[in-house]
This record gives C-alpha cells, structure tokens and sequence, in this order.
C-alpha cells in the first residue's frame, strides 16, 4: 500500500504543496483524492527534502487543505498501448472517451519519451505530395517533418489540416499515413470537424485521437501533446506506420504553460511566457522525425493561431524557431477569397531543398519556384507602389509583374477545399502563369526549361 | 581519475532538493566549484555550480525525473573537461564531450540516462612519430612528435602547461592515447611520462604565447561575406536574425567552405536534423582546399534543442577548448556557435533555479561578461612554445525572439564582435539568400586585411568594394524618391545608379547555397565580378554624359553575360576579360544611338 498524505500546507492556483513527504521522486505522478471523494491526477514539479510541489491537472478547485489526500504513484505519466490504439479516442490524459473499453496494454510508456539522437536520425527527404501547390510547390512538406500552420483566430486553418490529411500521400508507394490527433483547449465542433472528416474518408480506422477540448481541465493539456506523441512513436516505430500528427492548438498549450509558471511565481519571460519554454516546445517538437534503422515515420502539423495576427508573438516565434518552417495563413487573401489564403512569401519549408527535383519531383522544381517567388514578391511591391502613386506611375514592367501578382494569387494559391493537385499540375500552371512576365525577366530559370516547360 | 568513467570517489552526500535540472545537495563539504559530480542512483553527470554554507548546488547534464530526495552524490575531485588527443577529428559529440556514436551503440535510438563514455578512443593505435630526441630540453606547448589523424590533420602532441625538462625517452610506433609516448625529467629530477592525450577543464582558456591583430581575411566563398563584411582570421563575428532569415545556413557555408584547417561546428539548442544534415553531407563533400572530404578536418558538438538543457551551456565551452586545442598546434581554427542565444537561454534557466537577481530580461547579471569572455577566446596567436602561429575565429548565431535587436544576447554579443552580418526578415521572405543586409551590416576588420587583399587579391579590391558600397548607399535614398515621385523624376545617371545596384543585389550579393555551381566562389572570381560591374557602371554613366540613353543601355546583351559571371570557373578566368572588352564595345555602341541587341 502507498502511503497516503494529509498534509497540504497551501493551495495556489492549480499546485499545492504537500510537506513531511518521504521518498518523492521528481517528475512523478500523484492521485489527489478531494473531500467530495473525486479524484485528480497530480504531478511533481518540485521536491524539497519533505514538502513536494504538486501541480494539478484538473485544477484544484473543490479541494482544501485538510481532507485532501495525496498519494504518490512512483512513476511518470504513462500511456497504455498497443496496436488496438487505432481507431480510438481518449481524453488529453489517455484515459478513453469513446465508451469502448480501456485497451489492453502491451506496454506502458512514459509520455515524456527520449531526446532522439542526432546520431540516429536519417535526413528527411521523402516529398510528400499534398495536392496544394502553394505548399507542394512552394514550401515543400517532406516525411519526417514539422511543419507548423500559422494561423489566426477565424481562418480555415482547420480545413487546410484536413485537406492535408485527407489528401497527404508519398507518390509511387502504397503506403498511407495514419493520423494521429491531439486536441487541446479547441471547442466540441471543431474536433467534430475532424472526427466527421476522418470518417468520411475512412481514415478513422487508423487513426488515434486524443482530446482536451475548450472546457476540459486547461493544465491537463500539458500531457496533451506528449500523449499523441507516445502513441505516434510506437505506431512509427514499433508498427512501421508512417504517421501524421495534427496538434491543435499548441497556443493554448502555451497558455496553460504559462499559467502553471504565474502559478509558481517563476520570474517571467516575453509577455509572462516562462524562459523554458523555447525548451518545452521542443520536447515536443523534435519528436518530429525519422530513424536510420526504421521504417515508420513522425511528420508533424502543428497548428497555432498568432495572437493579434503577430508572428513575433512569442508562441509563433519560439516555434519557428523550433519546427523546419511555418505555413502562414493570411487574413487579406481570405478576405479575397482566396482558399488556401496561403501567404507564400514568409511561409517556409527548411527541407523543400532535398526532397524535390529531378526522380523526386521535376529537375524544374527548385528553379520555377524560386521564380515564383521572385515574381510575386516584386509584382506585390509594384502593387504597393501603384496605391501611392497610382497605377500609371509604374513601368510597362511593373505592370506586368503587379498583374502577374493578382494572377498567382487567384488561380495558383487560390485552389479550394476538395481539388488534389498533383505536382506536375502544380509546375505546369506555374510556366504557364509566368508567361504573363517579359522573357528577358525570367533571370532564376534555365533557357532549356523555358524550351521545355513553357508551352 | 575521469569524469566519465568510474571515478575514485572522493567525497559524497545527499541531495535535498530537486527543481529542474538543478539539484541541491548537502553532505559534500570542501567540493569544489566546477567540480563534476554523478548524482543519484542513475549516476546522472552534473557540475556544482554554486556553494552556500552546507548547501551544494548542482546542475545536472541528464533529465533528472525519478530522482528522490536522500539519493547519493558523489563527488569526482576533478572539474568538467574534455580530452584532447587524437580522435577529435570527424567525431560529434554531445554537449559533455559523449560521442554520439557510441551513446548510440549504448543505448539505441534515444538517448537514456547516466551513459558513461570517453572523449576518445582508448583502444585505437595511432602511428606516432616523434620530432624531438633523448636529451632536447622542452617547455610546456613544444611539439614532441605527432600523428596523422586525417589525411589533412596532422596532429601534433604537445608538452602540456606546467611540464618542462630534458627529454629521457621518446618512443616511436603505434600507440594508444594512453600508452606514454615520452619522459621528461624536471629541474628537480622527477620524471613525467606523456601521452598523446590531456584533459582540459572546458571553463578555462589555453594558454598561449601572446596574441596579435588579425592580418588575414577568412575566406569562406560567400560573395556578400568576403567582399562586403570579411571576418579576419583570429577575428569573431555575429549573425543575428529572426527563424528563418538564414542564420544555420551561413554557419553551414561557412563550416563548408572557409578555408580554416580545422573547423569546430556547434549545434547549440537547435534541431536534430541540422546535425544530421552536417553527419550526411559532410563525408561527402570535398573540402576545396585539400580535396578530401570536409569530415577530415571537422569537430562537431551536437546539444539540440531536446537534449538536457544544462549540458547546452556546456555545450559552447567544450567546443571552444577543442578548437583552442587545435590552435595550440598552429592551426587556424574556425568555430561555428549555432545558437549563442540558446546557451544563454540556459543560463538564465539555471540562474533562475538557483533564485539569482535577474537582470535584464530575466537573465543573469553576468550575462555580459559570460559573453565578451566566450568570443575573448578566439584571436590570432603566439601559441605556447613558440615558434608556431595559430588562430580560432568564432562565428556565433544569434537568435533574438521576434527578431528585435534590442534583445540582451544581441546588444552583449555586438559590444565585443568585430563582424555583424545583420540577416533581415524581408529579404528571406523575398528569398534573396544570404539575406545579410547590405546597409546594416559592417567589418571592422577592413584596414587590418587591407594589405593582405591589396597583395593577394587585386590591388583594387577595396576601392571597388567602396565604389559598390557607395551604390547601393545611393540606391537606397533613390528609392525614397522613387516611393514618392515615381521613376519617371529620375535623371538618367541616376537610374543608371539604381539599375547598377540591381546589378549587384541580384548577380552578386546573391548566392544560392543549395546550387553546387554556386555555392562557392573563390574571391579572385568574386573580385572580377564586381569589378565588371563596376567597369559596366562607370563605362554606363561616361557614356550617358557623352549622350547615350539609358534605356539603350538597359537593353545590352553583355548583361546576361554578367548576371551568369557566377559560373565562371578558375580554369575560365579569360572569360571576364571578353566581358570587360564586350562591355566596352557594346555601351560605346550606343553612343552613336545603334542598339546592340
Ligand atoms: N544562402 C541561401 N541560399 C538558399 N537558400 C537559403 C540560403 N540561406 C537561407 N536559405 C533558405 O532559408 C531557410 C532558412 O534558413 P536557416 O539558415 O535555417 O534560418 P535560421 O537559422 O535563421 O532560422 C533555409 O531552409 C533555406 O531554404
Ligand atoms: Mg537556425
């Protein structure tokens, strides 16, 4: 029998502070039984020779400091698998929601997992072929990697995640992903959304869901993440599955990060987020990847909405820092209808350069796009120009290059919802749109692919 | 005695408290600051880092979960350090000097706890061939022999600080690290045996003679570094910039392409896959130098940004006192820090567990002088024992949140770096690559290499370099004009200037580092380059004041010869002679109003 505590000394926020504690490991988990009988799960943040600081996953609301008993577990947070996780949804601490009953566990693994060694790790380079041009073709998403959308509050980042899921796949190799999904702080409908979506297309059969929605505990959604990521190592690296991970919303993960550091009273960083948190997102983050000696695979979506539409907000920043570039939605293209509203010009793909190109998407690949974009970013200038000084101020050039701008936007970002393009699509339209620029513009392409490409 | 393996235990005690990645112990009283201590039952490796009456705090290199109250730890008697011998070259190891490769024989794919490994190999022979004999008198830094490590390394085994006497015995042949290759015999009579590796503690400068203004620029290939903002050899420079502006990238270009001897690269809190990226590509690439692959001369230190968060301080100084080591053998050494923000990251995280004051954005106090102290290590020198000239060049990353320069890291790192190649958000998203910007960035090392450059370059070199500075200065108050008044308002010189400075943004400053045609350019090409722009541009702006039209000169077909000078290979160096002749003949052309399609 585990020894059972009376003794909290106080409750502050979502933590408390047990004393006269023995044999307390750090990190380790607690169960909290409140003196309505209800009981909560508990974790270490903090031992002192006999006082440990507990922090709360469902809060401490209804607890108070005499009848609140503690108990340690002598072990980390764990999540139960085995194979029989496909197809089922648990709660943001693994525990099951779906009526079904509580799997059988193979084993139990700890959710903070390891640090991959760089060592072991084989460089992405697999293209993984989205059917989006403004992300196949401009920031290429390859297998293995994180690939965070920036979003803002009331954009369809949600139905960009879908359509990647939906739509995702490796050319030339039957093999499908399957889908691992993390919830956390997002409401009923819109993990609905996903749930309907992955049922349509079948994907649910596969795929494992984890959900801490808008009114579940917040401090539960720290485990969020690092649950769907356990789940997605042994799916990835014990059952040989290529798995895509949607997580969703990582700010209000942030938020409850943040909450748990004000709750400490730890000093804080960039507008009250903790100094740790660059290094919190990134044990979550690089667990992204792939692994020389396996077959499986992590690729990570993870999706954020910039407070305010700022990408310098620490949330966006700290992340794009982290993750191997950032797909930015933008307000003015949905604003004008365009679907994906797909800013191109700050989103990024680090790894487009090895998984494109001749046997792996076109030889054209590379110098095309970076066409594209030397393209549209001088035509948006000339745009920019005309409002000041009105359209005729600009050269017969400029204009070419601001119509070539508005052009890109509506027919080559501009795709909607259910259209599955594929690559050769995606570059064809792109000559195409670029015979609306004078030839002697086009300084990033090669004479032989203008021969070739441009019909 | 070592810090990895099984210490002589000197003293142990209990921990008392546990936050994080700081431990508080009690029970070790006379340990020393510094010193490495192994904590609890998985023999976690930390470093005390702090010492308050009977209190020891500690910060532990390893994920500290699990650890209770009451476990033992024991102290080492001996501060964190790295080994240094052969071995080193083409190694990558973690923030503590662990071999990545062997961590992983040890413990697969993911790292586990309280792995114990050596720097170096112990059981791998290395032929050894002495350069002095029985009888020379030796001080500390003089070379005794060495071994040929790479094919590009010679490694040279050096008396170590605080040895010095006559020569009792000298080997020769095939030896391992710890096998003595050498006695000396002190003033005293006591006799020390040496082997071909030391320990250093990684908190602690090498020694050297004395040290020197840089003389020399350091070549690296990328146009808009060697020729605009040059970084000297034994000089210290810094790239700041948001996510994405392009920071990884010049490291990697740099670690690829610079002609240092031996190349110490960092990967301090940053992804695990840059590092992977390096280990693939570098046993691939042939150094340009010495034709063999760029592995063979480089050192890599690998903390990424999910490995334990106090071996990533670590992680700076144990690259630093290995590529100080190579100095010491007369080698110029050049050392990438890939992020110096997440370093300093850690110390704020560990200052914050130990309850210091903050300052400035929550980071310590000390940041500053931890800073000026790190980049202090790198210069040109006398190394110890004389005779010998070496130097460390240190490029650090910067990463300031949100990209603003008035971040503490940033505004610490510029007081004492020479080179700031300012990287900015609007070029990348623009992706004109490098994006270090033209108006923002500077060297201080102009006038030290000015002789150097004049002598070995062009005697030219730096007045095109202003003639092109001073264009794209000009360039960037036309534009206001432009902003407000349209193109039109322009004269035709002045449009000459900003379609020159085009010139020069797109067919020179540009470099795409992912093309192998062009990833490199050696600077005599760089130098006649810019100097066919240039003599483009004066030739354009004689002739415009002789009569010619602007517009006619816009459309001359020698400029697609300049905007693929870039291509132009060593074994082609003619070729820009006909592009100065073609530049000559076709703008005289369009004097008498003729067009030169
Ligand atoms: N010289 C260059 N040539 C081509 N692409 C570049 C160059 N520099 C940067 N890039 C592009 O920018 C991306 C981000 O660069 P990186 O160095 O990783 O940024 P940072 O380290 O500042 O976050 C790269 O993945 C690459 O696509
Ligand atoms: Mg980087």
């Amino acid at each position: 029998m585990k020894q059972e505590y009376f003794t909290v000394k106080s409750i502050a926020g979502p933590l408390f502070y047990v004393e006269k504690t023995q044999n307390v490991s750090y990190g380790e988990i607690a169960t909290v039984r409140l003196p309505s009988g209800e009981e909560r799960l508990g974790q270490v943040l903090e031992v002192n020779e006999d006082v440990v600081l507990l922090q709360l996953f469902a809060g401490t609301s209804g607890a108070n400091l005499n009848n609140s008993r503690v108990k340690f577990l002598g072990k980390g947070l764990e999540l139960p698998v085995s194979k029989d996780i496909q197809g089922r949804i648990f709660d943001g601490l693994g525990r099951p929601i779906d009526g079904a009953p509580e799997v059988i566990p193979e084993r139990k693994l700890d959710i903070n997992g390891l640090a991959m060694n760089p060592y072991a790790r084989s460089y992405p380079d697999e293209f993984i072929e989205t059917g989006i041009s403004a992300i196949d073709a401009m920031n290429t998403l390859v297998r293995g990697q994180k690939l965070p959308i920036f979003s803002g509050s009331g954009l369809p980042h949600n139905q960009l995640a879908a359509q990647i899921a939906r739509q995702a796949k490796v050319r030339g190799k039957g093999e499908e992903f399957c889908v691992v999904f993390a919830a956390m702080g997002i409401t009923f409908e819109e993990a609905e959304y996903f749930k309907n979506d992955f049922q349509k297309t079948g994907a649910i059969e596969r795929a494992v869901m984890f959900l801490n929605l808008a009114d579940d505990p917040a401090i539960e959604r720290l485990a969020t993440p690092r649950m769907a990521l356990t789940a997605a190592e042994y799916l990835a690296y014990e059952k040989d599955f290529h798995v895509l991970v949607i997580m969703t919303n990582m700010t209000n993960y942030a938020e409850a990060l943040r909450e748990v550091s004000a709750a400490r009273k730890e000093i804080p960083g960039r507008r009250g987020y903790p100094g740790y948190m660059y290094t919190d997102l990134a044990t979550i983050y690089e667990r992204a990847g792939r692994i020389k000696n396996k077959k499986g695979s992590i690729t990570q979506i993870p999706i954020l909405t910039m407070p305010n539409d700022d990408k310098t907000h620490p949330i966006p920043d700290l992340t794009g820092y982290i993750t191997e570039g950032q797909i930015i939605i933008s307000r003015e293209l949905e604003h004008n209808n365009v679907y994906p509203p797909i800013d191109v010009l700050p989103s990024l793909s680090r790894l487009k350069q090895k998984g494109i190109g001749e046997g792996k998407t076109r030889e054209d690949h590379s110098a095309v796009t970076s066409q594209l974009f030397a393209a549209y970013a001088r035509g948006k200038q000339a745009k920019e120009l005309a409002i000041i000084l009105g359209e005729a101020a600009l050269s017969d050039v400029d204009k070419s290059f601001s119509k070539f701008a508005d052009e890109y936007e509506k027919k080559y970002v501009s795709q909607g919802e259910y259209i599955d393009r594929s690559i050769e699509e995606s570059l064809d339209l792109a000559w195409e749109l670029l015979r609306m620029l004078p030839k002697e513009e086009l300084k990033r392409v090669k004479e032989e692919h203008i021969r070739k490409y441009m019909k | 005695m070592d810090i990895k393996g099984t210490a002589v235990i000197s003293k142990s005690g209990r921990i008392k408290r546990i936050s994080g990645p700081v431990i508080v112990a009690e029970g070790l009283e006379g340990v020393q600051m510094n010193e490495v201590v192994r904590v609890g039952k998985a023999k976690l490796i930390g470093e005390v880092v702090e010492l308050a009456g009977k209190d020891v705090s500690i910060q532990v290199y390893e994920e500290t979960s699990g650890l209770r109250p009451g476990e033992e730890v024991e102290s080492s008697g001996s501060p964190l350090s790295v080994e240094l011998g052969p071995g080193l070259i083409g190694s990558i190891y973690d923030g503590i000097q662990r071999p990545l490769d062997i961590v992983m024989k040890k413990s697969g794919n993911f790292i586990k706890r309280g792995i114990a490994v050596y720097g170096l190999p112990k059981d791998k022979k290395w032929s050894f061939r002495p350069s002095v004999k029985k009888g020379d008198a030796v001080k500390p830094g003089n070379v005794i022999g060495s071994v040929k490590e790479t094919a590009i390394i010679e490694h040279k085994i050096m008396v170590p600080p605080g040895v010095e006497g006559i020569v009792h015995e000298i080997s020769s042949g095939e030896f391992t690290v710890e096998e003595e290759v050498a006695v000396i015999t002190g003033a005293d009579g006591s006799k020390t045996g040496i082997r071909m590796y030391t320990k250093w503690p990684v908190r602690l400068k090498r020694p050297y003679n004395r040290k020197f203004s840089p003389v020399e620029p350091l070549i690296s290939g990328q146009r808009v570094i060697d020729t605009f903002f040059p970084i000297a050899k034994g000089g210290v420079a810094c790239i700041p910039g948001p996510f994405g502006s392009g920071k990884t990238v010049v490291q990697q270009q740099l670690a690829k392409w610079t002609d240092a001897d031996v190349v110490v690269y960092i990967g301090c809190g940053e992804r695990g896959n840059e590092m992977t990226d390096v280990l693939q590509e570098f046993p691939e690439l042939e150094d340009p130098y010495s034709g063999e692959p760029l592995i063979k001369r480089t050192v890599l230190i690998a903390n990424t940004s999910n490995m334990p968060v106090a071996a990533r301080e670590a992680s700076i100084y144990t690259g630093t006192t290995i590529a100080e080591y190579f100095r010491d053998m007369g080698y110029k050494v050049a050392l990438m820090a890939d992020s110096t923000s997440r370093w300093a990251e850690a110390l704020r995280e560990m200052s914050g567990r130990l309850e210091e004051m903050p300052g400035e954005e929550g980071y310590p106090a000390y940041l500053a002088s931890r800073v000026a102290e790190f980049y202090e290590r790198g210069g040109r020198v006398e190394c110890l024992g004389g005779g010998r000239e070496g130097s460390l060049s240190i490029i650090g990353a910067v990463s300031p949140p949100g990209g603003d320069l008035s971040d503490p890291v940033v505004k610490n790192t510029l007081r004492v770096v020479k080179v700031f190649w300012g990287l900015d958000d609007d070029l990348s998203s623009q992706r004109h690559f490098p994006a270090i910007h033209w108006l923002r960035s500077y060297s201080l090392y102009l006038d030290n290499i000015n002789d150097y450059c004049a002598a070995n370059i062009g005697k030219d070199f730096t007045d095109i370099r202003n003639t092109a500075m001073s264009i794209l200065q000009k360039e960037e108050s036309l534009q206001e004009i432009v902003r407000l008044v349209g193109e039109e308002s322009l004269s035709d010189r002045d449009r000459q200037v900003m379609d020159t400075a085009k010139m020069i943004r797109e067919d020179f400053l540009q470099q795409h580092a992912f093309d192998p045609d062009e990833t490199y350019t050696p600077i005599g090409q760089q130098y006649r380059m810019l100097k066919s722009i240039i003599n483009f541009y004066d030739t354009a702006v004689s002739a415009i004041e002789e009569g010619s039209r602007f517009e006619n000169i816009t459309i001359l077909s020698v400029r697609e010869k300049i905007a693929r000078m870039k291509y132009i290979t060593k074994d082609r160096m003619g070729e820009f002679d006909d592009i100065d002749r073609e530049i000559k003949q076709q703008i005289k052309g369009t004097k008498d109003g003729s067009d030169n399609r």
